[in-house]
């Protein structure tokens, strides 16, 4: 079958068969971080895609921001930004508190940086129902609601995350293993949450 | 491996020893297992290949005369469009990653199941309903803009049409990245022990190149139709000149997924030839390291060609000069390909059954699609047969000479294994 370089006595079929069970699912190691990593690729793809067309209509623009476009207040998406950044050094400070089994710390500090994404958003949706353009009002417009709404999105997607974990975590009797990986799984998307912040602070400034 | 072991491994029960077995009920539930998720993918999408079979034969009925006879003007823009959307995102994709993919690439690598069996199973259940919906949009109006659904001419057809298509590939999307991360972490974390990557069965590296591309490609794709969705409902004007839109923006965020959609369709088939040629052959297979490594090489390569789409869209000539050589350069790996395989039959004691008999037809049919493809690379050639009736015939050579073929070979080759029979 796989007329490949594999070594018939050593095939990987004589092994699946003496061995397949598909009943032992839940005996998997934990490869949740490596899926989430490889899921934030593509995410991260969305937001190159959508900021690849930005760009593209930046410089293809005569003038951007088109004329007539409102100017935009810097300083609620600048302290906005600096709560995002800092939220992903927070959750960072978890980590000791997993490692030495302190429930109460993960939850402290989870519930610090999941405090600091709702600041964020409503801080984003306080942003939204000020401004003084729509959607449709023209190019710039569209495309700063929709980038930063993308943006929005995979914030709340990240506190859901956060909010998820804390809730587990306020159930008593789970095993330290599952845990571990979350909190690498955070990690992660902490970080991503950082990168995608500076993205949204040099769409904020453009 | 022999025939007598070959027919050993067909003789083994197909499915799982569950307790209780496995019966029909089980393919119409949410199973996790990979084989029963398997069979779904490659029952389901061969239905919505009769599907779009039935959709060309009405257009090929309509183009019989002359006059728009057979249907209305409508109704032919909308059989065309979804024939292709329906072969392109409910046939052969979902068909060679879920459907081959999920049932060989544990079994190859050793595996009791994928990484994330759950994902796996949201990932199939998106492809009926978005199926479904997509043949639906025939009641209210067909999309009737191409599968590639170019604004500004995607804006001005039917509304309702297309908005349910954009929708409909973009669930189609979300389940093939869910089946790219679900791959790509099973084939590194789950080999069984002391198989490396260099000694993985082919097909299991070309679907780590393939879903490698699905990873990075469809995201782009799904902003794009994201960016059209706000044109064509809420009336933004990103892709609309009168608005200060770019339509050009459009259709480079389309093709960096559409390329490397092609290769998505033909990488798996590739791997399937490679592990079915030398069994036919009876010798092993010709130069394994070369056509694992060509896979990778194909697969980056398919990334940096996309613009070849649009030398007639106003493309700077440096562009049209960089997309034209890299794409050029594809042609390299996948000779490799094609030379180790006839290397592989070369003085084999060949066994003309059905599999090989569709496996040799795919080399040949793909060449033609391959050298065909060589020539509309080349700017002063495509830019007078862009869009005619030659970038059609050669995208069928690919896609059903090529994939369709293969997977042809593939079904022959793995049904006593599928089924038990
Ligand atoms: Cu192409």
């Amino acid at each position: 079958m796989q007329g490949s370089t594999i070594d018939p006595a050593q095939t990987v079929l004589n092994y699946h068969h003496t061995e397949s069970a598909a009943t032992h699912h839940h005996e998997h190691p934990d490869f949740r971080v490596m899926g989430i990593i490889v899921f934030l690729v593509a995410e991260g793809m969305i937001f190159l895609g959508l900021f690849m067309a930005y760009l593209t209509f930046r410089a293809v623009a005569p003038t951007w921001p088109p004329e007539g476009t409102p100017e935009l207040e810097l300083l609620l998406p600048g302290v906005n930004t600096v709560i995002l950044i800092s939220s992903s050094f927070v959750i960072h400070n978890a980590e000791p508190a997993i490692k030495s089994n302190d429930v109460k710390g993960l939850q402290k500090w989870f519930a610090i940086t999941a405090a600091m994404g709702a600041i964020f958003l409503v801080g984003q949706l306080y942003e939204y129902f000020h401004l003084e353009f729509g959607l449709t009002s023209n190019l710039f417009a569209s495309t700063f609601y929709v980038l930063t709404g993308f943006h929005g999105l995979h914030v709340l997607f990240g506190l859901i995350l956060i909010l998820a974990v804390l809730c587990d975590r306020a159930n008593p009797g789970i095993t330290p293993t599952p845990n571990t990986s979350a909190s690498k799984l955070l990690r992660s998307t902490g970080t991503s949450s950082m990168s995608s912040g500076f993205s949204c602070l040099s769409c904020s400034i453009c | 491996m022999t025939q007598a072991q070959l027919q050993e491994t067909a003789n083994l029960p197909a499915h799982s020893p569950e307790p209780g077995g496995t019966n029909w009920r089980t393919y119409f539930t949410f199973s996790t297992d990979h084989k029963v998720i398997g069979i779904q993918y490659l029952v389901t999408t061969f239905f919505f290949y009769l599907v779009g079979g039935a959709l060309a034969t009405a257009v090929r009925t309509e183009l019989a005369t002359p006059e728009s006879d057979f249907v209305s003007r409508e109704v032919y823009n909308g059989l065309f469009t979804v024939h292709a959307t329906v072969m392109i995102f409910l046939w052969i994709v979902p068909a060679v990653t879920g459907g081959f993919g999920n049932f060989l690439v544990p079994l190859l690598i050793g595996a009791r199941d994928m990484a994330f069996p759950r994902l796996n199973a949201l990932a199939f259940w998106m492809i009926p309903p978005a199926g479904i919906l997509l043949l639906c949009s025939f009641f209210v109006g067909s999309p009737g803009a191409g599968w590639t659904s170019y604004p500004p001419l995607s804006l001005t057809y039917d509304k309702a049409g297309e908005a349910i298509w954009i929708l409909s590939v973009l669930v189609l999307g979300t389940s093939s990245i869910m089946a790219a991360v679900n791959f790509i972490v099973t084939i590194f974390m789950m080999r069984v022990p002391g198989m490396t990557l260099n000694r993985m069965p082919l097909f299991c590296w070309a679907m780590l190149a393939t879903s490698a591309l699905a990873l990075l490609g469809t995201p782009v794709l799904a902003g794009a139709l994201i960016l059209l969705a706000f044109d064509l409902i809420v009336g933004t004007a990103f892709f609309n000149p009168t608005g200060g839109g770019d339509p050009v923006v459009y259709q480079h965020m389309f093709w960096f997924y559409s390329h490397p959609a092609v290769y998505i369709m033909i990488l798996p088939v590739f791997g399937m030839i490679s592990e079915i040629l030398p069994v036919h052959a009876r010798k092993p297979i010709f130069g394994y390291k070369a056509i694992a490594y060509s896979s990778i090489a194909i697969s980056f390569l398919g990334l940096i060609v996309w613009a070849h789409h649009m030398f007639t869209s106003g493309t700077p000539p440096w562009l049209r000069m960089f997309f034209m050589i890299n794409t050029m350069i594809i042609a390299v790996p996948t000779g490799i390909k094609v030379f180790s395989w006839l290397a592989t039959i070369w003085g084999g004691k060949l066994r003309l059954n059905s599999a090989m008999l569709f496996a040799m037809g795919f080399i040949s049919m793909f060449v033609i699609g391959g050298i065909s493809g060589v020539m509309v690379a080349s700017v002063p050639f495509d830019i007078h047969v862009h869009d005619t009736y030659f970038i059609v015939a050669h995208i069928h050579y690919v896609l059903f000479g090529g994939s369709v073929f293969g997977m042809y070979a593939g079904l022959y080759h793995w049904f006593p294994k599928m089924t038990g029979r």
